[in-house]
C-alpha cells in the first residue's frame, strides 16, 4: 500500500455531477509523482472539471480525491496552474515579470514590500523559460508564444509538485507548440513534478506522456497511451466504432462519435490520406492549431 | 495669485477643503487604476448617481448629506454584488437598479421644499463648502478605505489581471468583486465632495486611465495616479477660489489636459522606448515578428 499511499493525486470511485447532470463517474485514477498524464475526450467531457477538483474549486459529489495525500484544498502552493493562451489587453500595465511575481506572492494579502529573495525567485523562474530579453516589456504587446512562456514561469515560479495544464497549447501556431512543450518537458527533469494535461491533441506532447486519461460521455479510460489510445478501447468507450489511425507518429481518432469538434490530430499536417477518411474529422476539428512555424 | 493662494491658506474653510481634497484624491488615484483594469465605469456612474439619492433623502430627513450619500452607494454596491457578480450580468443590473434608484432620488428631491442649491451641490460638486464635521467623516471614510484597499491590494491586482489563475492560487476572486464594489462605494461618495455626481469619472477613471498611458510598471502606474488626481484637487480648489468659478470645472479640465498630455505627448515618448524594448527582445529571443502595431 505504500507506494498508492504515496501517489500525488488520487481519485478514488469519484464522480462528478453538477445541474442534475452527471460529468463523468466512479472514476479511480492514482498519479505517481514524476508522471505525465495526459487528459483526453471530447468539448464538455469535463477535462477542465477535473482540473477544478484537484484546485479545490468544485466538490465530487461521491468518491474521495486526494492530493499529496490531502483532500484537496483552495490555494494548494504545491499545485502550479497555466490556463489556455488568451491575449492581455495591448495598454494593460503590467509586465511579463510582474505576472511570474503574482504567482509567487499574488494570492498574498498586503501591498508587498520589494523583496531580494522574491526578486531572484522571479528571475530564476524567467530565465527557466528563456524570457530574459522581454520580461520587461508590456505583455500585452509579446507574442502569443512569448506570453505562454511567461505564464508556464508564472505556475513554476513557486516550485509546485503538481503542474495543471488545460489546453495550454490552443491557440499557438504549430511552432510556439512545439516550444512551450519542450519548456515543460525540459522544467520536469531531474524533478518529481507530477504534469497533468488537458489538451484536446495528444500528439506534440507525446513524446512526454507516461499515462492517458480519456473521458467520454461519463466513461473514462486510463493508462499508458499504447494501451488507451487503440480502436478497440476507445471504441468501447465512445459506444460506437472509431478508428486509431498512426500516421507518421501521429495518432488521428476518427468516428462517427469524434465528430463533435474532437479529433486527436492535426489534419493540416497529414499526408495524403488526408483527402479520404480523415476528410470529415480534419472539417470536424474546426478550428486550426495553425499551418506552420511561419503562419503568424 | 500665488499671494492670493497662500492667504486663503489662512481660513477655515479653504483648510477644510484642502485636508479633505487630498485625501479624496489618494483614495480616487488608487482606486481608478482598479476601475479602469476592470472596466467599471458604468458601475461607478450608477453608485454617483444613487449617491445622489441617499443625499437627497438625507438632506430630507436632516440627516447630513455624506452619511446620505455614503449610505446611498454602499446600499447600491451591494445590490449590483448580489445581483450581478459576473461580468455579463453586471452591466444590466447595474442598469436595472440606477433606474429605479435615480427616480427615487428625483422623488425626494420634490418632496424638498430648498432643493434647488442644494441639488446643483450635489450635482456638481462643493469641496469649498465641506464643514468640520464633513471633513473628519471624509477623513475617517478615507482612511479605512486606503486601510481595507491596501490589505487586498495584491490579490485584487492578480484578480483583475488574471482571474483565471487568481482563482486556481486560491483568490477569493468573487468576494473580492464584492469586496471592491463596496471600496467604490467609499471613494464614490468622496470624490462626489470635489466634483459631484456627474463628474465623478473625472476623478474615478482619467487619473488611472492617464496613469496607464505613462508606465508599465504597477505600482508606478498607481503613484502617478494618486500624483494626477492630487495636482487635479488640490489645483482645482485653488483655481476655483481665486476665480470663484465651481471646483469641478477646473478638476474635470486639468483632468483632461493632463490625460491628453500623456496620451499624445508623454505616453509615446516614454512608451515607446519600453515598446521597443520589447519588440526588440522579440527579435532576438525567438526571430518572430514584432507585435502588430509595435
Amino acid at each position: 500500500m505504500t507506494e498508492l499511499a504515496d501517489a500525488a493525486l488520487r481519485f478514488t470511485n469519484a464522480t462528478l455531477a453538477y445541474d442534475g447532470r452527471t460529468v463523468w463517474r466512479d472514476l479511480s485514477l492514482a498519479v505517481e509523482p514524476g508522471t505525465f498524464v495526459a487528459i483526453l475526450g471530447p468539448n464538455g467531457s469535463g477535462k477542465t472539471s477535473l482540473l477544478r477538483v484537484i484546485l479545490g474549486l468544485a466538490a465530487l459529489s461521491a468518491g474521495t480525491a486526494d492530493v499529496l495525500g490531502r483532500p484537496p484544498r483552495r490555494g494548494n502552493p504545491e499545485i502550479g496552474y497555466v490556463p489556455q493562451h488568451q491575449s492581455f489587453d495591448r495598454d494593460l500595465p503590467l509586465r511579463g515579470r510582474d505576472l511570474v511575481q503574482l504567482g509567487l506572492d499574488g494570492h498574498r494579502w498586503g501591498i508587498g514590500r520589494p523583496n531580494v529573495a522574491a526578486r531572484m525567485r522571479v528571475d530564476a523562474a524567467i530565465e527557466g523559460v528563456e524570457a530574459g530579453a522581454y520580461a520587461d516589456a508590456p505583455i500585452g504587446r509579446l507574442s502569443g508564444g512569448e506570453q505562454q512562456r511567461l505564464r508556464i514561469a508564472q505556475a513554476l515560479v513557486d516550485d509546485p509538485q503538481i503542474l495543471l495544464c488545460d489546453e495550454p497549447l490552443a491557440n499557438l501556431d504549430l511552432h510556439h507548440q512545439q516550444e512551450i512543450t519542450e519548456l515543460i518537458g525540459r522544467s520536469l527533469r531531474g524533478t518529481s513534478r507530477s504534469v497533468l494535461f488537458v489538451t484536446h491533441d495528444v500528439n506534440p506532447v507525446l513524446h512526454l506522456v507516461d499515462r492517458v486519461l480519456f473521458v467520454v460521455n461519463g466513461r473514462w479510460a486510463a493508462g499508458t497511451p499504447d494501451e488507451v489510445l487503440t480502436s478497440d478501447r476507445l471504441s468501447e468507450l465512445y459506444g460506437s466504432h472509431v478508428d486509431v489511425l498512426r500516421v507518421h507518429d501521429r495518432i488521428l481518432v476518427v468516428g462517427d462519435s469524434t465528430g463533435a469538434g474532437f479529433d486527436l490530430g492535426e489534419p493540416h499536417h497529414l499526408p495524403p490520406i488526408d483527402h479520404t477518411a480523415t476528410a470529415t474529422a480534419a472539417a470536424a476539428a474546426g478550428k486550426g492549431t495553425g499551418m506552420g512555424p511561419e503562419a503568424h | 495669485m500665488l499671494d492670493q493662494a497662500v492667504r486663503l491658506l489662512a481660513y477655515d474653510f479653504v483648510q477644510n477643503a484642502i485636508a479633505a481634497g487630498v485625501v479624496i484624491a489618494i483614495v480616487s488615484g488608487v482606486v481608478s487604476r482598479f476601475v479602469v483594469a476592470r472596466n467599471m465605469a458604468f458601475a461607478v456612474h450608477a453608485l454617483a448617481e444613487l449617491g445622489f439619492t441617499g443625499s437627497a433623502g438625507a438632506i430630507l430627513f436632516g440627516i447630513s448629506p455624506v452619511v446620505g450619500l455614503l449610505a446611498g452607494t454602499t446600499v447600491t454596491a451591494l445590490f449590483i454584488g448580489a445581483l450581478g457578480v459576473r461580468v455579463r450580468e453586471r452591466d444590466a443590473v447595474v442598469g436595472v437598479v440606477m433606474a429605479f434608484g435615480l427616480g427615487l432620488g428625483v422623488l425626494f428631491l420634490t418632496l424638498y421644499p430648498r432643493y434647488a442649491t442644494e441639488a446643483f451641490a450635489i450635482l456638481f460638486g462643493t469641496i469649498t463648502g465641506v464643514t468640520r464635521g464633513d471633513v473628519l467623516l471624509l477623513l475617517a471614510i478615507g482612511a479605512v478605505t486606503l486601510a481595507v484597499l491596501a490589505v487586498v491590494y495584491r490579490p485584487l491586482t492578480f484578480a483583475t489581471v488574471d482571474p483565471e489563475v487568481a482563482e486556481a492560487r486560491g483568490v477569493p476572486v468573487r468576494t473580492l468583486t464584492i469586496v471592491f464594489l463596496l471600496i467604490m462605494a467609499a471613494a464614490v461618495a468622496e470624490a462626489v465632495q470635489v466634483v459631484g455626481v456627474l463628474l465623478i469619472l473625472t476623478l474615478l477613471i482619467t487619473p488611472g486611465a492617464t496613469a496607464e498611458r505613462l508606465t508599465v510598471r504597477p505600482g508606478r502606474a498607481a503613484l502617478l495616479s494618486v500624483l494626477i488626481a492630487l495636482a487635479c484637487v488640490i489645483g482645482g480648489i485653488f483655481l476655483s477660489l481665486v476665480s470663484n468659478a465651481p471646483v469641478s470645472v477646473f478638476v474635470t479640465s486639468l483632468s483632461f489636459a493632463i490625460y491628453l498630455l500623456a496620451r499624445f505627448v508623454v505616453g509615446p515618448a516614454v512608451l515607446g522606448i519600453e515598446g521597443r524594448r520589447g519588440a526588440l527582445g522579440t527579435l532576438t529571443e525567438t526571430g518572430a515578428q514584432p507585435p502588430a502595431g509595435a
